[in-house]
C-alpha cells in the first residue's frame, strides 16, 4: 500500500460564533472573519506538517483546491505544491486536484502542471476534478456546463502534454489557435492523472476506461459507500475487459490514531465534528447547483433526501466513526479498519487526512507520527 | 379553463396551454416554468387567443443539446412566431420570458404586433445588484418573489408531487443554462433595444426583490416610446400577486388608440 499525507488547510482561527450566523463557511462567509497574520501562521503550520510527512516515510504529500472558504485555504494549490517541491526531495507531490471547469483556458493548468513536474523532476501527481458545487457560485462558472467543460479541458491538457506542438485545439468551450507547451512535462508521456470524486457512476466509468485507467480516489464517504464505489470501478474495468489493479484505487479519509480508543475518540472529536458540521456543511442550493450532477442523478438524490429527511450539521464523533467516515482508534483498530476495506476492494492508495477541522498542530503531529510508525509499516 | 396541446417547432414538441379566441397573445413564461392557469390568464383569454408555450428544456418539453443560451432561445421563438404565417401576435413575456421576448424582438419584429415585458431579465444597472435566486433556498425564493407573505405561506404550504418535483428540477436546470453567467444578463442587449419599434409596455412590481423596480425605468428609457406601469405592493410576480389588475393593465394598453392607430 502507498500512503499520502493530505491536508485541506482549514482556517482554524475561525470565530465559530460568527460563522454560525451564516449559512455556510463558503462563498457568503464574510472574509472580514479572516486575519491575514493568522493565515500566514496557518500556512507555516500546514506546510511544515507536509514537509515532515516526507521524513516520516509517506510516499506522497497532497494538497487540493477550493475557493472562497474557511474549509481550505488553497484557491491556488499549485503555489503550495511549488513550495513543497522546494522543501522535499523524494516524495511525490499530489495536487488532488485542480478544478478544470473553473478556468476559461485550461492551457494554464497544462502549463503549471508541466512546470511543477519539471521543478520536481517528475514527482508530480496531477489530480483532475470539477470542484464541489459551491465553486460554481464562487467562480461564476455555469454549472450546467460543468461536465462538458471538464471533459473538454481534460482533452486539451492531455493533448497539450502529448501531441507535438504547435497544433490547434478546436472545442466547444475551449478554443486555442496555437497549443505548443514550453516547458513540456518532465514525466513521459505525462504526470500520472488521478481522479478524486464523490463517486458518480459517470465519473467512475470515464476514469476506468482502458484508454485512461486513471486512479480513482473516493473522498469522504461512509465505509459501505467507499467499498461500493471502489468495486464499481473494478466492475467497470471488467466490463472494459481488464482487471483493475489496486494502484488504480484510492481512498481518502480523516484518520486519527492514539494509544487508547477513548483517547482517540476524545482527541479527534473537535476536529472531526468541526470538519463536517462547521467547515464542510453547505445548504442544498450551494452544494448542488443545477447541472453539477446529471438531471437523472439529481432527481434520484432529491427523492432519496426526501425519504431520509435531512438533519444538517448533526454529525458526532461517534456517528462519524460508526459509519466509517472517520477512522479513529488505537493503531491496531485503525490497521484493522483499513485492512478490512483493502480486503474488500484491493485498494492500494490511502490518502490519510491526519489534520482536520480545528485540530491543533500538536495533536496533528502526534497523529502523523503514530500513524507513520504504528500503522503504515504493517500495511506495506 | 385552458387546453394542453403541443406546439411543434423544428425538432421540439413543446407543451402549450391555450384558451380563448381573437387575436393571438403569446405569453413567454419565467424561470419557474409553465404557469398555473389563474384569473390573469382567464381574463386575457376573454379577449384574445392566449397561447402559453413551455420553453424547450423546461418541464416536460425536451430541448436539443444545441439549445444553450438566450440567443438560441430567441431564434427558436422567431421560428415559433413564423409558424403563424402573416399573423402578428401580442408578445408578452415575464422575467426570463420577457428577456427572450426582447431578444427576439430586437432580431425580427415582423410577427410582433405589440410587446409586453413584465419584470424582464437581460440588462444590468451597475451598482444596483439583482437578487440571487440561485443561492436562495426554496423558502427564501418564494418569500422574496412576493410582497404578500400570506400568499407566500400558501405557496409554501403545498408540497409538490413527485412528478411536479421532477418538472421543477428540469426548469431549474434549463434556467441555469440560460441565466447563470453572466447572471440574467446579455451585455450586448442594451445596445440593440433601440431596434424595438413596436408598441411596448413595461410592467414592474414596486417591491420586486429579484430585479429592483429601477430596472423598469431603465427599460422604459431604452425602448423609445414605451410605457412603464408600476404595480403597487407587488413583487416579481405581478400576474400571480395581482392577477386581475395586471391583466387589466395589459388589456388596456393593447386596446389603447396608440396601439391600434400604430398599425405598422
Amino acid at each position: 500500500m502507498k500512503f499520502a499525507c493530505f491536508t485541506l488547510m482549514p482556517y482554524r482561527p475561525l470565530d465559530m460564533v460568527e460563522r454560525n450566523k451564516h449559512r455556510s463557511a463558503w462563498v457568503l462567509l464574510p472574509n472580514s472573519l479572516y486575519d491575514p497574520k493568522k493565515g500566514a501562521d496557518e500556512y507555516d503550520s500546514y506546510i511544515n506538517q507536509l514537509v515532515y510527512a516526507e521524513k516520516l516515510g509517506f510516499d506522497i504529500i497532497a494538497v487540493n483546491e477550493h475557493h472562497q472558504t474557511a474549509y481550505g485555504m488553497m484557491p491556488a494549490p499549485n503555489l503550495i505544491a511549488s513550495a513543497l517541491i522546494q522543501r522535499t526531495t523524494t516524495c511525490k507531490v499530489a495536487v488532488l486536484g485542480r478544478a478544470l471547469p473553473l478556468v476559461n483556458n485550461p492551457m494554464t493548468i497544462a502549463e503549471e502542471f508541466a512546470m511543477l513536474d519539471t521543478l520536481s523532476r517528475g514527482r508530480l501527481i496531477a489530480g483532475f476534478v470539477r470542484g464541489i458545487g459551491t465553486e460554481y457560485h464562487a467562480m461564476g462558472i455555469n454549472p450546467a456546463f460543468s461536465h462538458e467543460r471538464y471533459l473538454e479541458a481534460h482533452d486539451m491538457i492531455v493533448q497539450a502534454w502529448t501531441r507535438p506542438g504547435p497544433f490547434e485545439f478546436e472545442g466547444e468551450h475551449y478554443n486555442n489557435r496555437y497549443v505548443n507547451l514550453w516547458p513540456r512535462p518532465y514525466q513521459t508521456p505525462h504526470p500520472p492523472i488521478w481522479v478524486p470524486s464523490q463517486g458518480s457512476s459517470e465519473t467512475i466509468a470515464w476514469a476506468a476506461a482502458p484508454e485512461r485507467k486513471y486512479p480513482f480516489l473516493v473522498t469522504f464517504a461512509a465505509q459501505d459507500l467507499v467499498v461500493r464505489y471502489l468495486n464499481m470501478y473494478r466492475d467497470q474495468a471488467k466490463k472494459f475487459g481488464y482487471e483493475a489493479g489496486g494502484e488504480q484505487l484510492g481512498w481518502a479519509a480523516p484518520i486519527y490514531v492514539a494509544e487508547t480508543e477513548e483517547r482517540a475518540r476524545a482527541e479527534a472529536k473537535a476536529g472531526a465534528e468541526s470538519l463536517f458540521n462547521d467547515y464542510l456543511y453547505n445548504p442544498w442550493e450551494m452544494l448542488l447547483p443545477p447541472g453539477y450532477m446529471s438531471i437523472s442523478s439529481m432527481k434520484a438524490t432529491v427523492k432519496m433526501r426526501k425519504a431520509l429527511g435531512s438533519r444538517p450539521r448533526t454529525h458526532t464523533i461517534d456517528s462519524l466513526i460508526d459509519s466509517g467516515t472517520v477512522i479513529a482508534g488505537t493503531p491496531k483498530t485503525v490497521r484493522e479498519k483499513i485492512e478490512k476495506v483493502r480486503d474488500q476492494t484491493g485498494v492500494d492508495n490511502l490518502v490519510a487526512m491526519l489534520q482536520f477541522g480545528v485540530m491543533s498542530d500538536e495533536l496533528a503531529l502526534r497523529n502523523m507520527e503514530l500513524f507513520a510508525t504504528e500503522v503504515m509499516p504493517h500495511l506495506r | 379553463m385552458s387546453q394542453l396541446t403541443t406546439a411543434h417547432v423544428g425538432d421540439v414538441a413543446a407543451r402549450q396551454l391555450s384558451a380563448g379566441s381573437g387575436e393571438k397573445l403569446v405569453f413567454l413564461h419565467g424561470a419557474s416554468g409553465l404557469p398555473q392557469w389563474n384569473s390573469f390568464f382567464a381574463a386575457l383569454a376573454q379577449r384574445y387567443e392566449v397561447l402559453v408555450p413551455e420553453h424547450p428544456g423546461f418541464g416536460a418539453t425536451a430541448a436539443p443539446r444545441s439549445m444553450r443560451n438566450i440567443a438560441d432561445m430567441a431564434m427558436y421563438y422567431l421560428d415559433y412566431l413564423e409558424s403563424f404565417g402573416q399573423e402578428r401576435v401580442h408578445l408578452v413575456g415575464h422575467s426570463l420570458g420577457g428577456w427572450i421576448a426582447a431578444e427576439a424582438a430586437c432580431r425580427n419584429l415582423s410577427n410582433v404586433k405589440s410587446l409586453t415585458l413584465m419584470a424582464p431579465a437581460g440588462i444590468r444597472i451597475k451598482g444596483m445588484p439583482i437578487g440571487d435566486n440561485f443561492i436562495w433556498s426554496v423558502e427564501e425564493t418564494v418569500r422574496n418573489l412576493v410582497v404578500d407573505q400570506k400568499l407566500a405561506d400558501a405557496m409554501l404550504s403545498r408540497e409538490p408531487t413527485e412528478e411536479e418535483a421532477d418538472l421543477l428540477i428540469a426548469n431549474r436546470y434549463m434556467a441555469t443554462r440560460l441565466g447563470w453567467e453572466p447572471r440574467w444578463l446579455n451585455l450586448a442587449l442594451e445596445s440593440w433595444l433601440h431596434r424595438i419599434k413596436t408598441p411596448t409596455h413595461i410592467i414592474w412590481g414596486d417591491s420586486d426583490r429579484l430585479f429592483p423596480a429601477a430596472y423598469g425605468e431603465r427599460w422604459r428609457a431604452l425602448i423609445t416610446g414605451s410605457k412603464l406601469t408600476i404595480v403597487e405592493r407587488c413583487g416579481h410576480l405581478p400576474h400571480v400577486e395581482h392577477p386581475d389588475a395586471t391583466a387589466h393593465d395589459i388589456v388596456s394598453f393593447l386596446q389603447s388608440s396608440a396601439l391600434n392607430g400604430a398599425a405598422k
